[in-house]
């Protein structure tokens, strides 16, 4: 299957870091990938139960995901589904992941392991020919990275 | 549509997973194109074996061969290797940017509950 593996080691215990990942003040905080705004976060915070995020970047764009909890161990694991969406209708057909997080006590705090799956395929497909060069071995790099298990580790 | 595209990054995954096959489009992407015999020569293993690695990688459109007289050249299909970097990129940036702001924000949760533990 296709992932993406994430391992960070926190300096903070695991249910401070479990509250991080399943409360809204918690979600709101952190969620993004810049310092623009989170704007929104539902949270049902049960198996079955669905949540949505939406969060404006710095350029003025904003984004919502959405997706379903579907396995929750209280300071461990999280399990859930997403998928982009706007005004709450799935962005484009047939793009959802599945997010694991998985929290492990360690000695500085907690070590968080995210395993980021596509169960299908986003629906836009770039194919350019021109200006491809090199991807193949930035791609095999990261691969290899993630094959070892350490994806994107940082101390 | 939706569905080839699903079975083609998992396909392209799954074809690099191996060393070998890694090596195969590695020299590829560098060489534009190379005949099967060449393609075998580096490696310890018999032209069946290299053989059976195209296929693979050919059944995941990673490769494309073609056949002038008794020579197979290989060449590299440039399109799923993007589609799978993109993928990666995508979501390796956004969780990698989220997870800096988690840790600042637990880690300053921590020391708040420190200081009332104390």
């Amino acid at each position: 299957m296709t992932s993406l593996t994430l391992v960070r080691r926190i300096k903070a215990r695991p249910s401070i870091v479990f509250e991080a990942l399943t409360t809204s003040e918690g979600i709101t905080s952190w969620w993004g990938p810049d310092a623009g705004p989170a704007l929104l976060a539902e949270l049902d915070v049960r198996v079955g139960g669905r949540y949505r995020v939406r969060f404006r970047m710095l350029d003025g764009s904003e984004h919502e995901s959405a997706g379903e909890y579907l396995e929750i161990v209280p300071n461990k694991r999280l399990v859930m589904t997403s998928q982009w969406t706007v005004g709450g209708e799935p962005e484009e057909a047939g793009n959802i992941s599945r997010l694991e997080f998985h929290l492990e006590p360690i000695d500085i705090g907690t070590k968080l392991t995210l395993t980021h799956a596509q169960l299908k395929t986003e629906a836009s497909c770039v194919s350019h020919e021109r200006g491809w060069t090199g991807a193949l071995d930035k791609l095999m790099h990261r691969f290899s990275l993630a094959s070892a298990g350490d994806h994107g580790e940082r101390g | 549509m939706v569905n080839y595209r699903h079975g083609q990054l998992d396909r392209t995954f799954a074809a690099l997973v191996d060393p070998t096959r890694r090596a195969i489009l590695a020299r590829l992407e560098r060489e534009q194109s190379a005949t099967v015999s060449d393609l075998a020569k580096p490696f310890a293993i018999k032209l069946p074996a290299v053989m059976k690695h195209l296929d693979v990688l050919d059944e995941a459109r990673l490769i494309v061969r073609s056949k002038q007289g008794r020579t197979v050249t290989v060449r590299l299909r440039p399109e799923p290797i993007k589609q799978a970097m993109d993928w990666l990129s995508r979501y390796e940036r956004f969780w990698s940017k989220s997870f800096d702001r988690l840790a600042t924000y637990v880690e300053r949760k921590e020391a708040e509950a420190r200081r009332r533990e104390r």
